[in-house]
């Protein structure tokens, strides 16, 4: 409570709904339902909710992009600095157009480029849902953008470049069970908003789509089915154990992926989840060159490495524990191209996430302290082609730069 | 003036094992539940970082994982005629501090008691007679049987994956563990670690002299284990890095292993840490707690008011907040009367050297875990017939050595000098062929009208708060059991093939810099009725009844094993009766 | 070791305090369990060179002496060589040197043997005193020579003195002064060599001890076979750099 106060947020219980529309029945509680299990696959509340504060969607939450950051609106129903006086037309549109009642444009943080996708009965049981929450005054500075990003109308040119806006069409020669888990990982899920690679503006690179993007100091993973970096070594009942707990037989999410576990697909339900483990497992891309065979003597010095420093948790052949501790061997995170998430696990510790299933929360302990830049590019480069792994080489001077920008980061 | 803060369900003063089971157990009953610890947030990948948890100097030696004497001791003498000194840093025992307690640096020993040990005054006396007991010995019944701590027993080893092989498994003796062990309602949770030469060698020598030698039930987990409550622990590795060291990986049964993750992701549960409980508070009744008063780490003092207080601090700290608190009739060692700081025990431990041919064995000490082992219980408790003897007690025997920590465990045959090229020559000669088990003869410390807490008349804490008072030493009973369990034990090493044996009875007077065990025990006991016990069967103040006292600060003397699996079963027997029958009712359990 | 470290308490989503204000300094667990990246309490290696705590003098006396006490020959170099006054120097200037941690509130007074140490008199306060008696004592003994100008047999001699009880060092009992050199010299020896002894591990391999490693699974069953492991320690990996 101290903290809310703090912040200035101030509770307010004026009526939420001055401006309801048509399409949004406040008696009609199962639509409210759906629309609470809705923002739960769209994950709102990871921008909109503070962590901590115990507002739920009254924004300020600062959202760091490549391009500055952002600060997360108030999407609670209160009319003066939330959405209650938007019409339900403004909230589709804002959900599946990037536009925003006052404002040109909506910035591409906020997923639109995927919500676009939403039927219009989804995306109204979503405002059903949006207007049960309590509506907190809590203004908030939107634009901290940098020039030339703090013009909202060069949005419109983004747009024009790198958005696609339109409905899912379901692809009719696959299953049912495919469409549902195109319509909610290209949609409402948006799973490449972190798995896709960006260009230098931003917008996605189609033609790489979700083949993994570094962001917020990690490296979101390739999704496809690549043997290697992707799904292809998981079953389905592997992904959907993932997205369930947080774990499965060889891995364990950490990051941010930690948090898209806790507020959003853990609390999703089993068929969605599988849903949307076929439609990913369906997904091929393009192949990576293979990577050149790594120095002979730093994957000696990094054997050497890992059977001192890694090997009794990890264990020697690099299977890992269930459960417990991440397999290495055959590791799709262990073989990403960019070596990002290794570094800063290695150099500066990693909790896996706990669920309710799984609720362990094993974590790996930093190594910064004690291996300098050298022998860390060894163990790395040695995790990367031991036992049949391949992956570039990880250099001393990547680590070098690894190591100074986490020092700067506080997550 | 304590800045007054919102009441809650329960508060718990300490989040050790039992803490933190008492705190899970509550949750799962639906109260909220905050947690008062003294010390740090312990965590494994946070504080037992695996690139230098295997530090002997900073852990073993200067006892980084430790409360800080500064911080609180207590004054220690042998006996009333005495005036108590301080204990300025630790020997005789460690006491744990922060999220976990002693459940972060103890060896994972995880035994159960003899049902006899239960009924020891009544047993004994029935087999031998009340005469053969010395006069001044205060043993008592415990007023709760083997039989009735069985499920909670069980409840506790499945908590923490105990690791180990069954020796009588409802009434059927099985090949291979412990013939003398109460029967238990289904086998250990994961199989037996396995065993080092040496204490192969020992199980050998054992079978040959008719005994009949098993695993120490353990606390390191032979293989991957998921508890109940979900939460998974791995695999020991046998780095020789247990007792007095945090677990680097997970494979050590501690509350952060066990019960804390589950503990920390429900919403009615909170623990403040570098907070420290000053005293129980009491209404004007003085028969009704209405919370504690805590100290941050700033000295600021702050009123927390409960409905139910859960003391959970370590066995020393228990007896005295409750005499600070005014809380029973502090015990009286002149007149026998009174229940606070009665009936404190310890442990008797003795031991061996064994020195072996160095080109004929080596038993590469410092493979090992903290509770590996081979033991016999042929000398534990009334196993044996204690009438020609001249003793009452005993202890498990074993070769459980559990490291092989070069400043530690370094042991010299005598005549040895103790320093030059003949002295590292001996170490060089002996390190990895001799058998070095501080803790081979694990014996019991039965109670006596002369050992005793109260609270000391000169030294104080850094709040000004008296220290506790140890009054302790041996007595002849426990002397000639630890040379009666130290020959037997020779006896074994001997047949193992040493070429030299060197024996270590335990001898008095009791010294405070002598690390035996961290076994304390004792000083608010449990009993059947308030004139022999502070607390009743449940562990329920008789003068408190909102008030449980967990611990072994319960055990009205001391038996011949590790009393954490007691400890453990007695907070899920405690918190099995304050669930089904003290919230639906609050008030005495058990009628004076 | 126990620093409270707000910077450390605040950065955890996990972990608040208490109440927020200035003075409180309770760390709220609650939610999940608290993470904070890079966190953990590693000892600062010694670094070689110059003395933290000791004088020169005081520096010659206790290699000279570590040097008997630790002698070299087939089995290892000297306790000098060897880095066992480094490491007495920097535990003298640290923590151990002031008895942090320990009960130092008064009155102190002589009790029994069984209570243990009760001297307000810290482990560097023992090492100056008694070091400036001991050279005093050879001074009068060896015609104006202080320890470290000693042959080795005159070393031996005055160690067996303080030993025994039989050398008095001024108005402190040399035999505890002897208890504490050689405690100190024996663990700088065995312990690890991040301390500033133990160089090259040398004591470990002297043992047989492979140091710090962590996984003994493939050894726990080879019964009677010597660990083939080269000894490590904490920042001691001589087969990590090529």
């Amino acid at each position: 409570m101290m903290r809310g106060l703090l912040l200035g947020v101030v509770m307010t219980f004026s009526a939420a709904g001055a401006a309801l529309a048509a399409g949004v029945d406040r008696q009609d509680f199962s639509q409210i339902e759906r629309g609470h299990y809705l923002a739960i696959v769209g994950d709102c509340a990871a921008c909109h909710t503070l962590p901590g504060s115990g507002h739920e969607m009254a924004g300020g939450r600062a959202i760091e992009t490549p391009f500055g950051e952002l600060m997360a609106p108030n999407i609670t129903p209160d009319p003066q600095t939330g959405i209650g006086a938007w019409t339900d037309e403004e909230f589709i549109d804002a959900l599946t157009k990037g536009t925003g009642r006052g404002v040109a444009r909506l910035y591409p943080a906020m997923p639109y480029t995927y919500y676009t996708k939403l039927t219009r009965d989804d995306a109204l049981a979503i405002r059903a849902y949006l207007n049960t929450v309590p509506a907190v005054s809590n203004p908030v500075q939107a634009d901290q953008l940098p020039f030339p990003f703090d013009m909202r109308w060069t949005m419109a040119v983004w747009d024009q470049l790198f958005f696609k806006p339109g409905p899912f069409h379901p692809n009719a020669n696959k299953s049912a069970e495919w469409n549902r888990g195109a319509y909610l990982a290209e949609g409402l899920a948006h799973c490449g908003m972190c798995h896709t690679p960006k260009n230098v503006l931003g917008g996605d690179k189609t033609g790489e789509r979700l083949k993994g993007y570094a962001l917020q100091g990690w490296f979101a993973p390739d999704i496809t089915n690549d043997p290697r970096r992707g799904l292809g070594g998981w079953s389905v009942d592997d992904v959907v154990a993932y997205l369930k707990t947080g774990h499965n037989r060889t891995g364990a999410a950490t990051g941010p992926m930690s948090e898209t576990l806790n507020l959003s697909t853990s609390h999703m339900s089993d068929p969605d989840l599988k849903a949307i483990a076929v439609y990913l497992k369906d997904q091929a891309g393009p192949q990576p060159d293979p990577p050149p065979a790594p120095d002979r003597a730093m994957m000696t010095t990094g054997a050497k490495i890992y059977a001192d420093e890694c090997s009794s948790c990890h264990t020697p052949d690099g299977k890992g524990i269930p459960g417990l501790v991440p397999a290495l061997n055959g590791s799709p995170a262990v073989q990403q191209v960019d070596p990002t998430t290794l570094l800063r696990v290695v150099l500066r510790g990693a909790r896996s996430v706990g669920t309710a299933p799984a609720p362990t929360a094993a974590a790996m302990p930093q190594f910064g302290w004690i291996l300098t830049d050298d022998q860390v590019a060894a163990v790395l480069t040695y995790i990367r082609n031991a036992w049949g792994n391949a992956a570039p080489p990880v250099s001393a001077g990547a680590v070098g730069k690894a190591r100074q920008s986490f020092v700067e980061r506080s997550d | 003036m304590a800045l007054r803060l919102p009441r809650k369900d329960v508060v718990i003063i300490g989040l050790g094992w039992t803490g933190s089971i008492l705190a899970h157990e509550l949750l799962q009953a639906g109260l909220d539940v905050v947690a008062i610890e003294r010390g740090p947030w312990r965590d494994t990948a946070t504080d037992f970082l695996i690139s230098y948890a295997q530090d002997e100097l900073r852990y073993r030696l200067q006892h980084d994982l430790f409360l800080r004497p500064s911080q609180i001791t207590v004054t220690f003498r042998n006996n009333a005629g005495q005036t108590a000194l301080p204990v300025r840093s630790w020997g005789a025992f460690m006491l744990g501090n922060g999220a976990g307690g002693a459940g972060v640096h103890w060896n994972g020993e995880t035994w159960r008691f003899l049902p006899t040990d239960f009924v020891l005054r009544s047993h004994l006396t029935q087999r031998y007679g009340a005469d053969f007991l010395p006069a001044d010995m205060t043993i008592q019944d415990w007023g709760v049987t083997f039989d009735e701590l069985e499920p909670h027993y069980d409840r506790f080893e499945y908590l923490c994956g105990t690791s180990g092989t069954a020796g009588n498994l409802q009434g059927k003796i099985q090949e291979g563990g412990n013939p003398f062990e109460g029967p238990r309602s289904r086998p250990y949770p994961t199989p037996a670690l396995k065993q080092g030469y040496g204490h192969a060698l020992f199980a050998q020598a054992a079978r040959e002299l008719g005994y009949k030698p098993f695993p120490q039930p353990a606390g390191n987990l032979s293989q991957l284990y998921t508890n109940p409550l979900g939460v998974t622990l791995g695999q020991c590795t046998y780095c020789g890095f247990c007792e007095w060291f945090g677990c680097a990986n997970y494979s050590k049964s501690s509350p952060q292993t066990t019960i804390l993750p589950v503990l920390v992701r429900n919403a009615n549960f909170e623990a403040r840490t570098y907070c420290e409980v000053t005293r129980i508070n009491l209404d004007r009744s003085g028969k009704w707690a209405t919370g504690v008063t805590y100290a941050d780490a700033s000295g600021t003092e702050y009123e927390q008011p409960a409905d139910l207080v859960i003391l959970c601090a370590f066995q020393l700290f228990n007896v005295q907040l409750l005499l600070l608190s005014g809380i029973g009739k502090p015990y009286d060692p002149a007149s026998g009367e009174g229940q606070i700081g009665r009936n404190f025990t310890h442990q008797t431990l003795s031991s061996a050297l064994g020195f072996f041919d160095k080109d004929k064995y080596n038993f590469n000490p410092f493979v090992a875990a903290g509770a590996i082992g081979m033991c016999i219980d042929e000398f534990n408790g009334d196993n044996f017939d204690h009438g020609p003897l001249g003793f009452v007690g005993g202890g498990y025997i074993g070769q459980v050595q559990t490291n092989g920590r070069p400043i530690e465990t370094t042991a010299v045959p005598p005549g040895t000098p103790a320093w030059g090229s003949k002295w590292k020559e001996a170490l060089r000669d002996n390190y990895l062929s001799t058998v070095n088990c501080g803790a081979a003869c694990h014996g019991s410390f039965y109670s006596y009208r002369d050992v005793y807490l109260d609270l000391d008349p000169t030294y104080k804490d850094r709040f000004g708060r008296p220290l506790l008072r140890m009054t302790i030493d041996f007595h002849d009973n426990e002397l000639k059991m630890s040379a009666y369990l130290t020959d037997k034990y020779a006896e074994i090493l001997a047949r193992m093939g040493a070429k030299q044996v060197v024996k270590q009875p335990r001898k008095g007077p009791y010294d405070v810099t002598q690390y035996q065990t961290s076994h304390l025990c004792g000083g608010a006991v449990m009993g059947d009725n308030p004139g022999n016990s502070a607390l009743n069967r449940y562990l329920q103040s008789w003068d408190v009844p909102n008030l449980f006292v967990q611990g072994a600060s319960a055990f009205p003397q001391n038996a011949g094993y590790n009393p954490t699996g007691t400890v453990g079963a007695l907070a899920f027997w405690s918190a099995a009766a304050i669930r089904s029958q003290y919230l639906k009712k609050p008030g005495p359990l058990v009628q004076a | 070791m126990y620093r409270l470290d707000r910077r450390q308490l605040l950065g955890s989503s996990a972990i608040a305090l208490l109440l927020g204000s200035e003075t409180a300094r309770a760390a709220i667990v609650k939610g999940g369990l608290p993470w904070k990246p890079g966190s953990g309490d590693p000892p600062a290696a010694v670094t070689p060179g110059g003395w933290r705590y000791f004088t020169a003098q005081e520096a010659a006396t206790v290699e000279a002496f570590v040097d008997r006490l630790i002698p070299a020959d087939v089995l290892t170099p000297g306790g000098k060589e060897l880095g066992c006054a480094v490491f007495i120097d920097r535990q003298l200037a640290g923590p151990y040197g002031r008895f942090e941690g320990h009960y130092m509130t008064g009155p102190f007074q002589q009790g029994t043997k069984q209570q243990g140490p009760q001297s307000p008199v810290t482990p560097a306060q023992h090492y100056r005193q008694a070091l400036a008696t001991l050279d005093a004592a050879c001074r009068s003994k060896f015609g104006g020579k202080v320890f470290a100008d000693l042959s080795d047999d005159q070393k031996d001699e005055t160690i067996k003195g303080l030993e025994d009880g039989s050398l008095k060092l001024g108005g402190t009992d040399g035999r505890e002064f002897f208890k504490l050199i050689l405690k100190d010299t024996q663990n700088g020896f065995l312990a690890d060599p991040i301390y500033g002894g133990n160089k090259d591990m040398a004591s470990w391999k002297m043992i047989g001890f492979p140091g710090a490693h962590y996984d003994y699974r493939n050894w726990i069953d080879r019964h009677n076979q010597r660990v083939a492991l080269p000894p490590v320690g904490i920042n001691n990996h001589p087969d990590w750099s090529q």
